[in-house]
């Protein structure tokens, strides 16, 4: 049952092999056995979850369940869900019962997928290995002494050590794609736009987006077809027509599926940096797309290189001021001693927020205060312009671009955690996808040492189905993403 | 570019995050290797480039100023329950105004 896809799982519901209580009942059995040894999960509320099940149930019987009725999904703990801890990794929200739903739970609540947990993350979605939780590092299911990747690690590792079917994540920098890519997963970040960010605990609102973390390109597509969507409530939710993100992988396809696709590979993906046994599958991978009938043309992306640095300025600003909200008085943490009202904010925040999390706003602080506002902010939104120039220019001569996700595999739990410049440098290569705002994957393309390899593509804008069509084809002929890790079964 | 420990307790204080001079010192040379990732960005000349600020150059969408929720009495109920401290339908803080 646990490495049915999520189709194939709502074809069990359908047919009553099994009930969605069973299979909910059947997750949260592995999660009390399994996940002691990941710490993947903030929260499990079993009552809750089993309440939902029974609903699904319900709703199968009258015959009314749609893809995702019954099937158990984590929600990565930044998603604000009614009743639910809601703690986003952080000391500051650890009391937070989320009074709401944030759309992406809403949706799917409505579509009858059964909420199995809220999932660990990097502390306000701060970190590239999970590290910087309030509620401890998440280990990786391949290598428990390893990272799992951040900021989405609890999610990444409980979908690789099959504690849920599939879950979701967010991705500011990459934090859908680096975890998906060190523990074996197909991720997506969509288009900006696309995924409703209302209820979404903010970080830096003009790069946030939700979007799957799951084991195949197919059951990518099922979940972002529960998630994407207009939302009235998000100010940057773009009003699109409603489309079907399995269409292209629908359809029929010869043995050269993928005839006609250029594949862009751009140089800056491929310069030193990046480890050799990484580059060497993800070499293997382009001959694999070769013979899916893809051509490859070379193209440029000249201020890539700027990205990391544009990016922790304008990341960094728009923290500082989201994370302006927590100041002890609505909701969250207070200090417990306190003489004036701005002691009570400066305690309250500095025993709230984590070092990584306090660094991050004073930089943000700092590069927005008088005097330095144009040196930093607006040079880094120019820079922004530029990169987004690049993608756009490449794009006139390919569909897809591929590179390697991340320049290592999973590394060393502690490794870099206290140096932040060298854990930066773990998302050279995603960073410039949300600077520019486009969608981009991960899926894995093979192992070194034992340890999963993350192919990354990224596409023009709106170009999700085509994106998630383009990984499909390579894992029904390459299915890399069928290895499991031992130890969870 | 280098910042100095005063620059780093304004900020603090500018960001209302208490520190203390020991965390102030360890912070300063962090910060110093974050801003020196991110000087190479100065080095770049971008005269004419218009700032982007939003993925697909939107401005904001507006809306009628008006509640979307009904029930709004009931709602800060349900909102003031996980407030740390309140009264009468009021957040409470330490006195401000002598």
């Amino acid at each position: 049952m646990i490495e049915r896809s999520l189709h194939e799982l709502a074809r069990a519901l359908a047919s009553k092999e099994i009930s969605s209580v069973e299979l909910t009942q059947l997750y949260l059995d592995r999660i009390a056995s399994h996940d002691p040894q990941l710490n993947a999960y903030i929260s499990v509320d079993p009552e809750r979850s089993l309440a939902q099940a029974r609903q699904a149930d319900a709703r199968l019987a009258k015959g009314e369940g749609g893809p995702l009725t019954g099937i158990p999904i984590a929600q990565k703990d930044i998603f604000c869900a009614k009743d639910w801890l809601t703690s986003c990794g952080s000391k500051m929200l650890s009391n937070f019962i989320s009074p709401y739903d944030a759309t992406v739970i809403r949706r799917f609540a409505e579509a009858g997928a059964v909420l199995l947990g809220k999932t660990n993350m990097d502390e306000f979605a701060m970190g590239s290995s999970n590290e910087t939780s309030f509620y401890g590092p998440v280990r990786n299911p391949w290598r428990l002494d390893c990272v799992p990747g951040g900021s989405s690690g609890g999610s990444a590792a409980a979908v690789a050590a099959r504690l849920c079917p599939a879950a979701t994540g967010t991705d500011t920098g990459g934090s859908i794609r680096q975890p998906a890519a060190l523990c074996n997963l197909t991720g997506l970040k969509p288009t900006y736009g696309v995924v409703s960010r209302w209820g979404m605990i903010a970080f830096a609102s003009s790069l946030d987006q939700a979007g799957p973390l799951a084991r195949s390109a197919t059951d990518c597509a099922a979940l972002l077809n529960a998630m994407a969507g207009f939302d009235e409530r998000d100010s940057t939710s773009l009003d699109r027509p409603g489309e079907d993100y399995a269409r292209d992988i629908a359809a029929p396809a010869g043995a050269k599926p993928l005839a006609g696709l250029r594949i862009g590979l751009p140089k800056e993906f491929f310069g030193e940096g990046c480890r050799p046994e990484v580059m060497r599958l993800i070499d293997a991978a382009i001959a694999g797309y070769r013979e899916l009938g893809a051509t490859t043309v070379a193209v440029d992306l000249p201020n890539m290189k700027l990205s990391v640095a544009a990016y922790y300025v304008i990341a960094s600003a728009e923290a500082s001021s989201n994370l302006a909200r927590f100041d002890g008085v609505r909701y969250g943490y207070r200090a417990p001693e306190y003489r004036d009202l701005n002691e009570m904010y400066g305690r309250s925040r500095a025993q709230g927020f984590g070092a990584e999390v306090k660094r991050r706003i004073l930089v943000g602080t700092y590069v927005l205060s008088h005097g330095y506002y144009d040196a930093y902010y607006l040079q880094a939104q120019r820079i922004r312009r530029l990169i987004a120039g690049d993608f756009a220019e490449a794009f006139r001569h390919c569909d897809v671009i591929l590179g390697p996700t991340s320049p290592t595999t999973a590394f060393r739990l502690g490794e870099k955690a206290s140096d932040p410049v060298q854990m930066y440098l773990s998302d050279i290569y995603t960073i410039a996808v949300n600077l520019a705002g486009l969608p981009g994957m991960s899926i894995p393309c093979g192992f070194a040492d034992g340890l999963p390899v993350g192919l990354q593509l990224i596409g023009d804008y709106f170009t999700e189905a085509r994106l998630l069509n383009v990984a499909h084809r390579y894992q029904h002929a390459n299915p890399w993403h069928r290895q499991a890790p031992t130890g969870f079964v | 570019m280098s910042l100095t420990l005063e620059q780093v307790r304004r900020v603090a204080h500018l960001a209302r995050i208490e520190i203390s001079d020991v965390e102030a010192g360890h912070t300063l040379d962090r910060l110093n290797e974050i801003f020196s990732l991110i000087e190479e960005m100065q080095a770049v000349d971008t005269q004419g480039i218009e700032p982007m600020a939003h993925a697909q150059d939107l401005a904001q969408r507006l809306r009628e100023d008006c509640p979307l929720e009904s029930g709004r009495l009931a709602m800060r109920d349900v909102f003031q329950a996980i407030a740390p401290e309140t009264e009468a339908g009021l957040y409470l803080v330490p006195k401000v105004i002598e």
